[in-house]
């Protein structure tokens, strides 16, 4: 997928009051959500973070007006795209792939998905800040359940 | 006994599993789409995992996604209820492989029902009567085509190996397009069903579909559970089922009862199966098995008092049949009407809200649904939405209380067939009982 594609579709995306595009073309797809704040929803897990963040996209004037998501999220959300169990880390006992306020660029590896004796390295489809980790270590994650946010 | 089954369905079915899993005091997995989050079995289950996205190649029939969630909630056993990964072979040796309980016959088994020339062959060595046909598959050589058409006698008809329910099939009236309608089914087969491999048998006028339904432990020990008429059928869906079948001869029932019984023993199968044959004339020919417990199985726990499931549930565990055949009473006769979300007279598929729902109720009503005031049916799946099973010491009774049961109910926001079950079981021929395969289509003008 091309970058004036892209290009395009973040103009689109900033002229409409849409917050999030996700398009699939063969094999190429590209998601392109927007960051800053969001509705004043409490999100119980989330640790505290300033929302000023280097964003893709700007703050929408319409965010006041948005109705809240089923799921009161600050930021681009990374799922799970399958069901597993939850590594924060490479190894038992070694550091974290990443931490709450790391600058990740799209493509790092974020966590580890176990699924039927295989390691599956979820990567950030998003360059940004971590916001928040939202899975703990050895969790059993199912399906487009949310694990990290990205500012 | 199981300690905690995954149940790898959704809809009526899977509230059927969960019910019986709960009476075993088995834990319970609900896995789903993630539109079927508020199937009511996932409402009800001890855990919930959302395996995938709506369509089911990503969700119910992905496998690696199953197992994943069997292994995160320490599920030890799976039901794959009907349909889905039910008569998926490789679905179940994986899981075995896995070092999980297939609640089901073993693999094998499956594979061998599952290729419809294996099944017939494998039948025929066990003494079940089967459609005389070319024992085999077809081979190229169209003068020995044309020889064992001639033996069998037209009309024929030619079926794909790795088909079944309806699919891969033509009728051959005469002679002159016998070569054309097998090449041609061949070429359907292997698109459909990557396998070109066919074969001949006689094609019934006017057949009944009456089946039998048995209960197997793998360990020797084999019961029939008496069998069905499931001859209201439209583009080879069942659509109101009866048990027993009647107006059959005792002595071919018995004789056809007790070739199934043989079938199991010899092929060992283990679990809950369904023998599918034709019936004309006082005759039965065999068809196909079906290695899953069937949606309507229901009207055979009726007339018999036996769970189908618990008993899938508890062979899996382990356990040899806690029942003999002496055991087995046959008591009335149960009918079972599939209400569908879909329109009752184009069958056009009605997904939506339904916005008001109510069960009938009352002696000798069961209804096995999981709908509720509020769901809403997804447009990704089968339209089944609800069962209405109804019993009674005669056929008569059970039908008058079908027809009362019908009139009760209500499912309002969307259409359903419960128009044309009302029509049905006012139908003269089918109060008379014994209408063939061809009624339900006859009637409607298809």
């Amino acid at each position: 997928m091309d970058i004036r594609k892209v290009k395009k579709l973040i103009e689109l995306l900033e002229e409409s009051n849409i917050n999030e595009l996700e398009i699939t073309e063969g094999e190429d797809s590209v998601r392109i959500s927007r960051g800053g704040s969001a509705p004043a929803a409490v999100y119980a897990a989330q640790p505290t973070f300033t929302p000023t963040a280097p964003t893709a996209a700007p703050v929408s004037s319409e965010s006041a007006s948005e109705k809240p998501l089923d799921q009161p999220v600050k930021g681009h959300q990374v799922s799970s795209p399958m069901v597993g169990t939850f590594y924060a880390s490479p190894a038992p006992g070694s550091p974290a792939f990443v931490s709450v306020g790391q600058s990740v660029t799209a493509g790092d590896v974020l966590c580890i998905i176990e699924a039927m004796k295989m390691m599956n390295q979820i990567e950030a489809d998003k360059s940004g800040v971590i916001g928040a980790v939202l899975a703990e270590d050895g969790d059993p994650v199912e399906f487009d359940q949310p694990l990290f946010t990205i500012v | 006994m199981l300690e905690k089954v995954l149940i790898a369905n959704r809809g009526e079915i899977a509230l059927r599993i969960l019910r019986a899993c709960k009476e075993l005091g088995i834990k319970t997995v609900a896995v789903h789409s993630k539109i079927d989050g508020d199937l009511k079995h996932v409402k009800l289950a001890d855990e919930a995992v959302c395996i995938g996205p709506n369509p089911s190649p990503q969700s119910y029939l992905n496998v690696p996604s199953i197992i994943s969630a069997m292994e995160i909630t320490g599920a030890d056993g799976v039901h794959p209820g009907y349909g889905f990964l039910a008569e998926n072979a490789d679905f179940a040796e994986q899981v075995e492989n896995s070092g999980f309980v297939f609640i089901g016959p073993k693999a094998d088994t499956i594979r061998i029902m599952g290729d419809k020339v294996a099944a017939i062959k494998a039948m025929k060595a066990a003494g079940v009567p089967t459609v005389p046909g070319s024992d085999g598959p077809l081979s190229n050589n169209e003068a020995k085509l044309r020889e064992t058409a001639n033996q069998i006698g037209y009309p024929v008809i030619i079926k794909a190996a790795a088909g079944g329910g309806g699919r891969g099939m033509r009728v051959v009236e005469n002679e002159q397009s016998l070569i054309n309608a097998i090449n041609i089914t061949k070429t359907e087969a292997a698109a459909a069903f990557g396998d070109s491999t066919v074969y001949m048998e006689k094609f019934l006028q006017n057949p009944r579909h009456v089946e039998v339904q048995v209960l197997a432990d793998g360990q020797g020990c084999a019961i029939h559970l008496g069998d069905r008429d499931c001859s209201l059928q439209r583009r080879h869906q069942k659509v109101l089922e009866e048990a027993p079948a009647p107006g059959i001869p005792e002595e071919a029932r018995q004789a056809v009862f007790t070739s199934c019984v043989n079938a199991c023993i010899q092929i060992n199968y283990r679990g809950a199966g369904t023998f599918e044959f034709l019936y004309e004339d006082g005759n039965f020919y065999f068809i196909e098995m079906n290695t899953r417990v069937q949606v309507e199985h229901p009207v055979s726990e009726m007339i018999t008092g036996v769970d189908i499931v618990k008993e899938q549930l508890m062979i899996a565990g382990g356990h040899p049949l806690s029942l003999t055949q002496e055991d087995i009473v046959f008591r009335g006769h149960s009918f079972e009407c599939r209400i569908n979300a879909e329109d009752p007279v184009n069958f056009m598929p009605q997904p939506g809200m339904i916005e008001s729902y109510h069960a009938p109720g009352g002696n000798g009503v069961r209804v096995d649904s999981h709908i509720y005031s509020g769901y809403r049916v997804p447009p990704n799946y089968d339209s089944l939405i609800a069962k209405v099973i109804t019993y009674g010491i005669d056929r008569d009774v059970a039908l008058s209380r079908m027809r009362i049961a019908l009139d009760e109910m209500v499912i309002e926001g969307i259409k359903t067939n419960i128009p044309l079950h009302d029509d049905l079981v006012r139908d003269e021929a089918f109060k008379k009982g014994g209408v063939n395969i061809h009624y339900l289509e006859k009637k409607l003008g298809l």
